[in-house]
């Protein structure tokens, strides 16, 4: 199942075809926050671009990966060939498909033998005016499992930048498409990787009377796709837990709104308090140990926190009205929540004690759903002025850009490098929804696939 | 436990149907025979048409519209109108003093998710509070938010909202 690094199968292979030793660069370490905050205030959908990177208009040729030996393997890819073609497919949409770059490929290009995936046919390439090449190799394993090399080279300089190998099991394949697409990114942006991570939502179908709302789960790229609940019991605002053991959720189970933890691979589930009153808005703190929940007394709802494995609930907020949600930063040392203690919903930040407790958002309208960002140096939420949009802002409340413009968006989430956002979007009427994803600047926006209705995204962090 | 609580909630699914009609038109489509003298001495079982006094069924005939109170955009508080609905609903609950209902509160569609199940948990409790002032005990009285999850209009307007941001008053049968 597990996923693992094979430095010493990558080593073999350069062994076999005499592969020039390569120096592995770190990533450079990129600073686009700062750039960010110089345009910041410049505000709505124009005017924000400030990720104008020369990378995104590379010439990317992704040629379809290699195999010493076309054998059958157990995936629902087909042989190795076939499997190859469609792990070039998936890396290309991958890149493609969120904007990043314009990649060509696997159709239309020259098929690398097995033996230059190591040893590209550089002028080749260079006469196509590729700027950059993916290639990549597959080989059956005796005992069944999958060994997939990504490597990624510069054609211009004839040099490799980056390579990377792995032995997945037969069902795990995809996972190597996801993690070339993030080596491949990775090196050339100088961000962090996102692909290789799954997303829980919210499955609708039914008219808006009568929504039938199920808890499903998929890979980022919207495949591997499993609903977990029948649809009986109305399902809300999923949270994947850090290590993707578990799923908090509300259900209606038991007639009223309770949070659950459902646990993934036993596929059981239990209430994470005992109490007669609703809770609502579970969250998990970054390093899984804590939950975030909002329990209703009363009419009068405020946050909680329990310790994942059980005890007792600490109560973190008691301002009279409705205190409710909450997200971690990072370093899990402060929590962003929402509040209508002002009047009407706001931001507010607060230490994860539940001290010093202070408003952030100050735009006019109102503003809710906050979420901090995994990289610490902003916070997402959705900002109701007439029409609902995801908008970004610093954490001390600032620097407010919004990411989008449509009739209702709504309850943003962050990929896990903190460079794009997640969201549902309803449509007026109908009430039909779907799920986004926007870049932080706005510009690359797109729908995600997904076999029905679908809200309530929360997209998990890289897998190990 | 989980047994009566799934009834509970196919109860309040029923009721949720009937108070749609009931708020369309502010009137049940037809109006049941009042309870009291209306059983059929020769019916050996209950049938369909017939109102069991005290009953869910002859609650909502007898509120016309009136277990149902509406309010203002994020608002929970209860007003004029609303104080008479409630004060007949008490009148009904004064006289079946065994029965026990359960009010649902909603929210319209233009809040965010977790914000209108607060919301609605509130506007239910706001219901209740007023109706354990009329002398109702509280513990006749359940709560239950559904948040924005079961409008009774379904249009994207002024009109609709305000029909979606109520609470219902079920009893259970």
């Amino acid at each position: 199942m597990r996923l693992s690094l094979i430095a010493p199968l990558v080593s073999a292979i350069a062994l076999i075809l005499a592969a020039p030793a390569t120096a592995q660069d770190e990533p450079i370490a990129a600073e686009p926050a700062a750039a960010q905050d110089a345009t910041a205030d410049e505000g709505g959908l124009t005017g924000t671009v400030t990720d104008e990177n020369e990378w995104q208009d590379l010439g990317i040729a992704i040629t379809t990966f290699a195999t010493d030996r076309d054998v059958a393997t157990r995936t629902n890819a087909g042989s190795t060939a076939a499997l190859g073609r469609a792990l070039s497919q998936i890396i290309a949409s991958n890149l493609r498909n969120n904007g990043l770059f314009k990649p060509s490929g696997p159709g239309g290009l020259p098929q690398p033998t097995f033996s230059q995936v190591t040893a590209p046919d550089y002028p080749t390439w260079q006469l196509r005016s590729a700027d950059m090449l993916v290639q990549g190799y597959v080989r059956a394993q005796a005992d069944g499992s999958l060994a997939i090399g990504c490597y990624l080279y510069d054609v211009l300089l004839s040099q490799e930048l980056a390579k990377a190998g792995w032995v997945v099991a037969p069902s795990d394949w995809r996972r190597a498409a996801h993690r070339c697409s993030d080596m491949v990114y990775s090196r050339l942006s100088g961000e962090s990787p996102f692909f290789d991570s799954r997303i829980a939502y919210i499955a609708e179908t039914g008219p808006k009377d009568r929504r039938v709302k199920r808890l499903a789960v998929m890979d980022s790229d919207g495949q591997n796709h499993k609903y977990l609940t029948s649809g009986q019991a109305t399902a809300l605002t999923p949270r994947y837990s850090p290590d993707y053991g578990s799923l908090l959720y509300l259900s209606y189970l038991n007639g009223s709104p309770s949070i659950y933890v459902y646990d993934v691979a036993a596929g059981t589930q239990r209430l994470i308090t005992r109490s007669a009153n609703p809770t609502f808005a579970p969250r998990w703190s970054p390093d899984g140990r804590y939950i975030l929940y909002s329990m209703a007394v009363g009419g009068n709802t405020d946050i909680y926190r329990i310790p994942a494995s059980g005890g007792e609930s600490q109560r973190l907020t008691d301002a009279p009205g409705i205190d409710i949600g909450g997200s971690f930063s990072p370093d899990g040392r402060r929590i962003v929540f929402e509040s209508d203690r002002s009047g009407s919903q706001q931001v507010y930040v607060m230490d994860a004690d539940g001290s010093n407790q202070r408003r952030i958002s100050f735009f006019g309208g109102r503003a809710a759903t906050p979420e901090w960002s995994p990289r610490g140096d902003q916070i997402a939420f959705t900002h109701m002025a007439g029409n609902f949009r995801i908008a970004v802002m610093s954490p001390g409340g600032g620097s407010l850009r919004y990411l989008t413009n449509a009739w209702q968006d709504e309850a943003p989430t962050w990929a896990p490098n903190g460079r794009i956002v997640q969201f549902f979007r309803t449509q007026r009427n109908s009430g039909e929804t779907s799920l986004w994803q926007v870049d932080l600047t706005g510009r690359n926006e797109r729908r995600l696939p997904t076999p029905v209705g679908a809200s309530d995204p929360a997209w998990g962090p890289v897998r190990d | 436990m989980p047994e009566l609580k799934k009834s509970l909630s196919l109860a309040a699914l029923a009721a949720g149907s009937l108070a749609l009609s009931a708020c369309a038109s502010k009137a049940p489509p037809e109006l049941p025979p009042q309870p009291g003298g209306t059983v059929d001495p020769n019916a050996n079982n209950a049938g369909v048409g017939q109102v069991v006094p005290g009953s869910q069924a002859d609650f909502t005939a007898r509120m016309m519209g009136d277990d149902t109170i509406y309010f203002d955009t994020d608002r929970y508080n209860i007003d004029s109108v609303d104080a008479a609905a409630l004060a007949k609903q008490a009148g009904f609950l004064g006289q079946y003093s065994n029965r026990r209902i359960t009010i649902e509160g909603h929210a319209d569609e233009r809040g965010t998710r977790d914000y209108n199940l607060a919301l609605g948990e509130r506007r239910a409790n706001a219901a209740k509070n007023y109706l354990v002032s009329l002398g109702i005990a509280a513990d006749r009285i359940a709560t239950v938010s559904y948040g924005k999850e079961r409008p009774v209009a379904l249009g994207s307007n002024e009109s609709a909202w305000a029909q979606n941001r109520r609470a219902v008053t079920v009893v259970i049968d």
